[in-house]
């Protein structure tokens, strides 16, 4: 199988006895934003790091742009994808930018320090979040939603053609949320292959072009937003009465929930 | 947000601004770096000067130089049998040691600290060096034909397996859990030292048992400087030399994995070389605490997290800091001596509660 994006099959992953990733096949085409929806424990975040290579799934295949992403050495993967973790956090005292300058270190041979370049690069990716001010800053000092920008900048600077993210918005307040999910657009527009976690459904139904809905680490939907983001197929998985209406002015669903 | 978000280096700007910060940063590391090794080298060269026979540092010089054979070409005259003898025989071993051991332990800190994300970790709280001084005193009383570092080598290990085993066993390796099953092996292998002292010393147990559980380098001979300084230069310099791969853990496994890092085989090569480390420097000195703990949080406080700076300067700092405890402990309350574990703890504790205060506005 040699296609472009990402292309995963079969994955399956258990964690003391219990199957918490059961037999996923996920198509993330490149240029796209494809959001991974589905209720909490239905293994998005679990799922994410088998794509990502830091865990290994027991069965299954996972491929990028035609390479087997499992059999990739775990340098070569760093250059070709990133991961924004939901709550990476750390007691040490450091800058902002030398935490995004981390994203640099699959670029460079680990006994060398950061280049001129490597400063540059991690500039501009603080600047592609709008977080250059907080570049001398200490990670320990930010907000939830600084720290979030800051890791989402330290993935940019490792170049990634493939973007995964897990829950990019949390923290964050609606500009911030808005901001991400533009930036994520343009990412896409660029030739990156995203896939994303979200929780929001309506944000969503707003940037995703495809969705993949997960309930107890199996796939129940995947396709276009207006295929998925419907009635019919999210009441049973989140258990709730679900409406979706249009947007006035953009037509893109929103999606309400009240209690059945 | 900007578009050429994924393509950084692109834009002229920081292209433009970025060749300066590192020319800056890199000239500040040396200067720090530079800074301390001169500290050092004058610190060995005061403190040996100290001590119930007191010396001019240039008698000290004038040893070393007419001891490395470079007497006569620097035309300087030898020293006095009595004088030369308490430098190169008695003062200067010790003194060496003490900065190997130091050295050696605040390098180990660091990455103990660095691969385990744990602010509490070190070679003492974690077990290791009591493991090591059982692996010693297992040898020196029961006669085992083995040689000294490699069975403190072999007793570090064992230890550092079962802390992580103990640790592990309850669940993931969270800094609390970390921490109480070091606590826990420590004093079990403490114990047995204490144990295997009782049951095989003939003079003063006591006194021998204090000097593997608290640490010592009285009686230090060139052999142990050998073991000591050799260990720290060759293993410390290659513990020194992967601070890019610590820094890539600063976030957690995860983030090092999605960095390119092997993160299991990575801390288990790393944490089996403290292992040998921890091992040849407690065969020469017992488990001296502290050093690993505080030098590393002190030494962040000035210059950051980067490890790439921090392995290094925490090694010299750390020589230092050492080089100086024994001097007190071997003169403060002269002619009576105190373990130097003793010093370390009496210095290294208000330090450190100095900068848990003082950082609290950072953290």
């Amino acid at each position: 199988m040699s296609r472009d994006g990402l292309g995963a099959e079969r994955v399956a992953w258990s964690a003391g006895g219990r199957l918490i990733v059961d037999g996923v096949a996920i198509d993330a085409p490149p240029g796209a934003v494809t959001g991974l929806l589905g209720p909490n424990g239905s293994g998005k975040t679990s799922l994410l790091r088998l794509l990502a290579g830091v865990r290994r799934p027991d069965d299954g295949s996972v491929a990028f742009d035609g390479t087997d992403l499992l059999r990739a050495a775990p340098r070569e993967r760093a250059r070709t994808l990133a991961l924004v973790e939901q709550d990476a956090s750390t007691d040490l005292p450091i800058t902002a930018l030398d935490a995004v300058l981390l994203g640099r270190i699959p670029h460079r041979s680990l006994l060398a320090g950061p280049t001129a370049d490597d400063r540059a690069a991690a500039r501009d990716a603080l600047a592609a979040v709008e977080a250059e001010h907080l570049a001398a800053r200490h990670v320990t000092s930010l907000s939830g939603g600084e720290r979030q920008r800051v890791h989402l900048a330290r993935a940019l600077a490792q170049q990634p053609r493939l973007l995964l993210l897990d829950e990019p918005t949390n923290h964050l307040d609606v500009r911030a949320q808005l901001a991400t999910m533009t930036l994520l657009r343009k990412l896409a527009a660029d030739g990156v292959t995203v896939v994303t976690a979200l929780h929001e459904l309506t944000m969503a139904g707003q940037t995703c072009d495809h969705v993949v809905l997960l309930s107890q680490g199996r796939v129940v939907a995947a396709g276009p937003v207006d295929d998925v983001l419907v009635p019919a197929v999210l009441e049973p998985v989140y258990e709730v009465r679900v409406d979706v209406l249009r947007h006035p002015r953009t037509g893109r669903p929103v999606i309400t929930c009240t209690e059945s | 947000m900007t578009t050429t978000a994924h393509r950084p280096g692109t834009s002229s700007r920081d292209t433009a601004a970025a060749g300066r910060p590192g020319g800056r940063r890199g000239l500040r590391a040396t200067g720090w770096l530079v800074g301390a090794a001169v500290l050092l080298l004058a610190s060995v060269s005061v403190a040996v000067t100290l001590g119930p026979a007191h010396l001019p540092v240039t008698d000290v010089w004038r040893a070393v130089v007419d001891h490395l054979g470079l007497g006569r070409t620097l035309g300087v005259t030898p020293l006095a049998p009595l004088p030369d003898g308490i430098v190169w025989e008695l003062r200067l071993p010790r003194v060496l040691t003490a900065a190997g051991v130091g050295a050696g332990l605040a390098i180990c800190g660091v990455v103990m600290q660095s691969l385990t994300r744990n602010p509490l970790a070190d070679p003492y709280l974690l077990g290791l060096s009591s493991g090591a001084s059982l692996g010693a005193v297992a040898v020196l009383g029961l006669g085992l034909s083995l040689v000294l570092p490699v069975a403190a080598f072999a007793g570090a290990l064992l230890a550092l397996a079962a802390t992580l085993g103990l640790a592990g066993a309850a669940g993931g390796l969270t800094p609390t859990r970390t921490v109480l099953a070091g606590l826990a092996v420590s004093q079990l292998a403490a114990a047995a030292v204490s144990f295997v002292v009782f049951w095989t010393a003939t003079g003063d147990s006591y006194q021998e048992i204090l000097s593997w559980l608290l640490g010592s380098v009285a009686g230090s001979t060139w052999t142990s400087v050998a073991v000591a300084c050799g260990a720290t230069l060759v293993l410390g310099s290659l513990l020194a030399s992967t601070g890019s791969l610590l820094d890539a853990f600063t976030f957690g496994d995860t983030a090092a994995a999605a960095l390119g890092v092997p993160v299991e085989r990575a801390r288990r090569v790393l944490l089996v070389v403290v292992a040998v480390l921890t091992g040849a420097l407690v065969s020469q000195s017992g488990s001296i605490g502290f050093v690993g703990l505080v030098l590393p949080h002190a030494v962040r406080l000035l210059v950051g997290a980067g490890n790439r700076l921090l392995l290094p300067l925490s090694g010299l700092l750390g020589a230092t800091f050492l080089v100086w405890a024994d001097t007190a402990a071997r003169t403060v309350f002269a002619p009576r001596e105190i373990p130097v574990g003793v010093m370390t703890a009496a210095v290294g504790a208000p330090v450190f509660a100095f900068l848990l205060w003082r950082g609290r506005g950072r953290a």
